[in-house]
């Protein structure tokens, strides 16, 4: 007889014969192969030897005693569950019947009498094969299940960091509406809203390039300029500049991100747009029923260098009820079986049989669905309305410092010559260094506010010379806008200068700013006695310093502007 | 004469198998064989007939009892068949061909034991 080279890793293989003889024989040859022995004398004594010892392999005689073979396969089967656990019949049976039988009962091979030690260490080796490769494959399913949990989970940990961020913002304002997939963000989809210390709204729906966790990355540190700079009174020139510089500098080249940024005015009752690369957004007038089209004019974020990027915004005037609305390019772009695009056309479609303003996007969603039969989930849609600001309550802002070095007497100027006027926006660090003013900060929205008409009125109709009675129309308000940035571009001198002024008194204090400028001044007679009107677009920043700060008063013609903002102890 | 009754290749194989526990095989399979012949003779139906004549051959085929295992197999497909007029010859038959071999397997495990004996020593 030929000897059998042991296999290379020992079984545990148990033999279930009823002849004691047949038994002994079959252990001793199975041992000599290197593998360990159970015995079982029937298929009761089998099962329990299975259910205890957990052998890899079962060398089955069929007909026994007590329980038979086939009952005993199938039993042990069960208990193996997944796990594949050969069984080879030991018989003489000839018949075809029975062994078709053995087969049903979850038997894998036959071994016949008399043994042949050759066959059987093929046959072991053989099944041995089989069950490391359902081993394997087990394995590789289990493992593929716990990397894709992973995933899922690393995603969920991704979005509830990525939530804490994006919604410390204010996208839960009443005049917020959105839509979007509950995990946008991993389609590169990215949809934020603050308030700025003015009251106004800044709103960012922006889609980068890219699926998953590569497009999520950017959104991070986009959401931190974007609230950080928004809280801190920046406009969107600033804003943009700094979001643009930061992708350039840490995406990689074929990544970028088409973003609309816009500043909603209550105030002013304006929108200022920024578009680089999304589709284009609507402005849509409740009044006249018309949509303007808030076009891309420019390239994406992340594209261009910080010497070649353009900021330049566009402003459109608003009614109050008056809405924007913002989409990714998963709506237009939604193809049909048959490769079609949706597209603008169809979109407007939609708009133009839209009868309730405020099931737009159901009506939109609806059309996708019809168009393609199924809806894509990377569509973001955003309709921020223009609302009375005493709807809206912006969040008080939070300090951490103690108030213990907070400074209560000293004056400080600032002349912001041309050059500066240009490409600096100096209100952000005027209103940090007054911030640093205990007293002042639950009147930081005031403040801001009136330190901004302040400013811009010395620039536009000071230094610039605008006539802010080019405002008075919508077709007035874009040409207004254009001459600013024209004549801005053009400046080569004049001043605005701010001095600030803080003094203590008694338990509290008082500031007075005082702004003058290099232009030609105006009328002061003539604008004092009209009377403070809300609803006209020109003439606004006036009533509003008047009703905001206390005493205001205008000198030198109109060149010199004096505020005063005072507080009373702290509680 | 005997080689009829005993294949030498098969019990060649087991002595090599068995190494020491060839002649702890060999009074398995008699012990074994004694209580199936008792199966034979008291069985009172068919089946059992069936079940120890097919037990009885497959042990006696892996022993290298090729006649008795062939006595075994008719047994069985009588039994199958339910053809057991005249069966007692058959049994008979059996029984005296277990009688026969039965000196023949101790001689073999006596041959083992010397074989180690002189082994042994060394």
């Amino acid at each position: 007889m030929i000897a059998v080279q042991a296999a290379l890793e020992p079984l545990t293989i148990l033999i279930a014969e009823d002849s004691a003889a047949d038994r002994l024989l079959l252990s001793s040859i199975v041992r000599r192969q290197g593998h360990q022995v159970l015995t079982a004398a029937n298929g009761a004594e089998a099962v329990e030897a299975f259910r205890q010892q957990r052998p890899q392999l079962v060398l089955m005689d069929a007909m026994m005693p007590v329980m038979d073979g086939f009952e005993a396969a199938r039993q042990i089967k069960a208990l193996a569950g997944e796990t594949l656990v050969p069984i080879i019949f030991l018989t003489s049976l000839s018949e075809s019947e029975a062994l078709a039988r053995c087969l049903e009962v979850g038997g894998d091979d036959f071994l016949a009498k008399p043994y042949n030690q050759v066959i059987l260490a093929a046959k072991i080796k053989a099944m041995d094969r089989l069950r490391r490769l359902q081993e394997t494959v087990l394995q590789q399913r289990d493992q593929i299940a716990r990397h894709h949990d992973y995933l899922l989970n690393e995603q969920r940990v991704a979005k509830a960091v990525f939530d804490k961020v994006a919604h410390s913002g204010c996208l839960n304002a009443p005049n917020i509406r959105y839509l979007q997939s509950p995990y946008a963000l991993f389609n590169g989809d990215l949809l934020l809203a603050a308030f700025t210390p003015a009251g106004d709204m800044h709103v960012l729906l922006g889609d980068f390039t890219g699926h998953g966790l590569p497009a999520a990355v950017g959104a991070m540190p986009l959401a931190e300029v974007f609230y950080g700079m928004t809280a801190k009174g920046y406009g969107l020139a600033e804003t943009l500049r700094e979001m643009n510089a930061k992708l350039k500098r840490i995406l990689p080249v074929d990544m970028f991100c088409c973003a609309t940024l816009l500043s909603l005015s209550f105030q002013r009752q304006s929108v200022e747009v920024w578009n680089g690369g999304m589709p284009d957004g609507y402005l849509h007038s409740i009044a006249s029923g018309e949509r303007t089209p808030l076009k891309a004019r420019h390239l994406p974020l992340g594209v261009l260098t910080p010497q070649t990027f353009d900021d330049r915004t566009e402003v459109f005037p608003m009614a109050l009820g008056d809405r924007v609305f913002l989409l990714s390019d998963g709506v237009i772009d939604t193809c049909d079986v048959n490769d079609q695009l949706f597209g603008v056309e169809r979109l407007q479609q939609v708009f133009a049989a839209n009868r309730q303003p405020d099931a737009l996007f159901e009506d939109i969603e609806q059309a996708l669905r019809d168009f393609r039969g199924e809806a894509r989930d990377d569509v973001s849609m955003v309709e921020i309305s223009l609302l009375d600001p005493n709807l809206l309550s912006p969040p008080a802002p939070i300090y951490s410092d103690s108030g213990q070095s907070c400074p209560l007497d000293w004056s400080v100027s600032f002349e912001f010559r041309a050059a500066t006027l240009k490409r600096f926006n100096p209100l952000p660090y005027l209103l940090q260094l007054l911030l640093e003013v205990h007293g002042l900060r639950t009147q930081s929205g005031a403040l801001y506010s009136v330190l901004a008409e302040l400013y811009s009125n010395a620039l536009e109709h000071g230094v610039l010379g605008l006539d802010s009675s080019l405002k008075r129309d919508v077709a007035g308000f874009a040409r207004y806008y254009q001459q600013r940035n024209a004549r801005l571009e053009a400046l080569e001198d004049g001043y605005v200068r701010v001095h600030l002024q803080v003094t203590p008194e008694g338990e509290g204090g008082c500031l007075v700013i005082r702004v003058e400028d290099s232009g030609k001044g105006f009328d002061v007679e003539r604008v004092m006695a009209r009377p403070v009107d809300p609803v006209r677009l020109s003439g606004r920043g006036v009533s509003l310093i008047r009703q905001l700060g206390r005493n205001a008063h205008w000198t030198d013609d109109g060149r010199s502007a004096r505020v005063e903002f005072f507080w009373e102890a702290l509680a | 004469m005997a080689d009829i009754h005993l294949d030498p290749d098969v019990l060649s194989a087991l002595r090599d198998v068995m190494e020491d526990e060839f002649s702890t095989l060999i009074d398995t399979f008699l012990a074994d064989s004694e209580q199936r012949l008792r199966q034979l003779t008291v069985a009172g139906d068919a089946t059992q007939l069936l079940e120890a004549a097919h037990s009885f051959k497959g042990s006696s085929s892996n022993m290298g009892a090729i006649r008795l295992a062939a006595l075994c197999h008719d047994l069985e497909q009588r039994s199958k068949e339910r053809n057991l007029s005249g069966i007692e010859l058959l049994i008979a038959d059996i029984t005296r061909e277990f009688a026969l071999i039965r000196p023949l397997y101790e001689d073999e495990r006596t041959r083992a034991g010397s074989a180690i004996a002189t082994v042994r020593p060394y």
